[in-house]
């Protein structure tokens, strides 16, 4: 039984021990192991050459990751929070994201760039980003953003073997949430692809990341009320499954999409534009969007406000079925 | 009060701005400095003639190398086949002689990704336009070579202005601290588009940039062909030979606009490139050429036609190439085309041969 951050750092062994063309680097992931251990005993086990620290530079991690990937190493960086990736975009949008398309598909960038995300963990400024729609905006990015350690594990070997680069976010709250099952058997699972964790009639919650925490609590409560939810964890925002979330809004006809990212432009705003495009004669009600707000993410004393809660979530399914 | 620390900066000149060779140069064979001269020569009259494609609506915007042709000749002189070069985005001479054919330079500023496909030297880098940037994909691309346990190196060639970027500074710091194989050129032309040198740095020389990162910096007379030979053959195989990396400051001069798209009279001093004119490393060779008898002017004027002629064929190749289509814009995004961009792949084809029927 492993928890997300045990897969995380399951995957990238099992990655290390089967492909040679894998490193590991980022800020302190050596001999400390990540900050939440993410890369706990790689060094030790894996080697020095293929497991290091780097400079405290992150335009640096990004643009070494690139530098490497085009001579055939597959690069696994890590940004130490995602607020600290805001200094490697340069390198992430206008190199990883493009060198394929530039040379013509001749230099190509095999790299992974993961950052723990959210809030929730009591730590100071930025350290509790959720701006995942940044990178979701960038052609020749994919992004995922895994919210189980199952999930977490396979997700995670299927980004270190895409050929492309992939922006891989963990949700930092729940790292220690909880304990599952998860075989190193090296499956990985498709990008791309949603996972519906629910089946229900009524409704359809589309989720990711922390937030499927309160999406399936606030489901969990609606059925005890009869409201039938189904919940679905859209895990790669970027290609985005739309056809999962379609299949689902046909059954349902309402829609409630929750993320902790601020509202305006957020992956929500995207679904809901996808949506309008595709299932506008499906519906029954207006979709509703449960997000963090348009404000910068308060210190931890407000975060809870901030963050989409159950009560929240409840409320827009309420409205949404018209219920008062 | 002790002194903890001191540093040298050498400077490298052996050509002198008369065209006089320095008795204590290091042996340049003839044919390799014709070659420079037919480099150079090339590189030259390629600059003119780019210049007037776009001038007469046949190409966009081009950045030309008037006056710097001396650094890429010697970088293309020096680095190995198998090094990886990771330039800039105006080393025409020494993109030519990594093999990249002209035409595929014009059909860069020309507006097609086609002309990054590099098919002769598959493993060098594009141009890079976001300034510095490329500095730490050499990085990545040094440590790559030395994972690999390979005896290649990277070169990188940067501006004056891109030393003031944070990328640069982050790149010669990795280089230093992980004794990267690596080569860092700075063509030090005095200006950053209109910025000039003085405005970008209270450094006395860029080159000492490189003490900080705990490695050598050297300033060469980036118009002089045989210092410029000395200097990249020492950078290049000490790079090989694991003992560290080296940044190399090549002094010279933007005879031109930055781009095409600019107007260097609005900021250059007239007489400060009045003065510049006098010294540039073609005119210089040539002098020391005709003066040690090693060329004759007929031979250089065969030069010069055979490169006119070259130009010409690279031209015409680059006149009557094949336009890209829309799929092109679509197809290299990834490995395997995502469904969204099927999608929208299937809609701009309908656009664009409609346009083009």
């Amino acid at each position: 039984m492993i928890n997300l951050i045990e897969a995380v750092n399951q995957a990238l062994a099992y990655e290390l021990q089967h492909d040679e063309t894998v490193i590991v680097f980022g800020e302190d992931v050596g001999l400390n192991g990540g900050v939440f251990r993410a890369t706990d005993t790689l060094q030790a086990r894996f080697g020095e050459k293929r497991v290091f620290d780097t400079p405290l530079a992150e335009s640096m991690i990004a643009g070494l990751a690139i530098g490497m990937a085009s001579q055939g190493l597959r690069p696994v960086a890590e940004f130490q929070f995602m607020g600290f990736m805001y200094p490697g975009l340069n390198q992430i949008i206008s190199h990883a994201a493009r060198f394929r398309n530039r040379t013509r598909g001749r230099i190509t960038c095999p790299l992974v760039y993961r950052a723990p995300m959210g809030g929730g963990i009591r730590a100071p400024e930025h350290h509790c980003e959720s701006t995942e729609a940044l990178f979701a905006h960038i052609p020749g990015l994919q992004v995922v953003i895994p919210s189980s350690p199952a999930r977490a594990y396979g997700l995670l070997l299927a980004a270190i073997r895409n050929p492309d680069p992939v922006i891989f976010l963990e949700p930092s709250r729940i790292y220690r949430l909880y304990r599952e099952e998860v075989a190193d058997d090296g499956q990985a699972l498709e990008l791309g692809k949603c996972f519906q964790l629910k089946s229900g009639h009524d409704i359809s919650l589309i989720s990711f990341g922390a937030s499927i925490t309160e999406t399936l609590q606030a489901a969990n409560q609606l059925h005890e009320e009869g409201i039938s939810c189904e919940v679905i964890d859209v895990a790669s925002i970027k290609p985005l499954d739309f056809a999962t979330i379609a299949h689902s809004i046909t059954k349902t006809g309402r829609c409630v999409i929750i993320h902790e990212a601020a509202k305006t432009c957020g992956m929500a705003a995207e679904i809901m534009a996808q949506i309008m495009e595709n299932c506008f004669a499906m519906l029954k009600a207006p979709v509703q969007r449960v997000t963090g707000y348009d404000t910068v993410m308060p210190y931890f004393q407000l975060e809870k406000f901030y963050i989409p809660s159950v009560t929240r979530i409840k409320s827009a399914v309420y409205y949404t079925m018209e219920i008062k | 009060m002790i002194i903890k620390t001191q540093f040298q900066i050498p400077f490298y000149q052996y050509l002198n701005q008369d065209g006089e060779l320095s008795s204590s140069a290091p042996e340049l064979k003839d044919t390799d400095i014709i070659k420079y001269f037919r480099i150079m020569t090339l590189t030259n009259i390629f600059d003119k003639k780019a210049i007037a494609l776009q001038r007469t609506g046949k190409m966009g915007t081009y950045a030309p190398i008037n006056g710097q042709e001396a650094v890429g000749a010697a970088i293309g002189m020096t680095l190995d086949k198998d090094d990886v070069f990771v330039p800039y985005y105006r080393d025409y001479a020494a993109l030519y002689q990594r093999k990249v054919r002209l035409a595929d330079i014009l059909t860069f500023w020309g507006g097609d990704e086609t002309s990054m496909t590099y098919s002769f030297q598959a493993h060098d880098f594009p141009f890079c336009v976001p300034i510095a940037s490329q500095c730490l994909h050499a990085a990545g691309i040094a440590q790559a070579l030395k994972y690999k346990k390979t005896s290649n190196i990277a070169l990188c060639t940067i501006g004056d202005g891109g030393t003031s970027e944070g990328d640069f500074y982050e790149a010669l710091n990795v280089a230093g601290a992980w004794n990267l194989p690596i080569v860092f050129v700075i063509l030090n032309n005095k200006w950053a588009i209109s910025v000039p040198l003085e405005q970008q740095t209270h450094c006395e020389t860029l080159a000492q940039k490189a003490i900080a990162a705990g490695f050598q910096g050297v300033q060469v007379d980036g118009n002089d062909v045989f210092a410029l030979h000395h200097v990249l053959q020492e950078a290049i195989s000490k790079a090989r030979d694991n003992l560290g990396p080296t940044l190399i400051e090549a002094i010279t001069y933007r005879l031109s606009d930055h781009t095409t798209a600019d107007d260097a009279s609005r900021y250059q001093p007239k007489n400060q490139t009045e003065e510049a004119k006098k010294f540039t490393p073609l005119e210089r060779l040539k002098t020391y050429l005709l003066q040690e008898n090693i060329l004759t002017n007929n031979d250089i004027n065969q030069i010069t036609n055979d490169c006119t002629q070259e130009i010409e064929e690279q031209v015409n190749l680059y006149l009557g190439r094949k336009l890209p289509t829309i799929e092109q814009a679509f197809d290299f995004h990834f490995a395997t085309l995502p469904d969204y961009l099927i999608e929208q792949r299937a809609e701009a084809l309908e656009e664009f041969y409609r346009a083009n029927d």
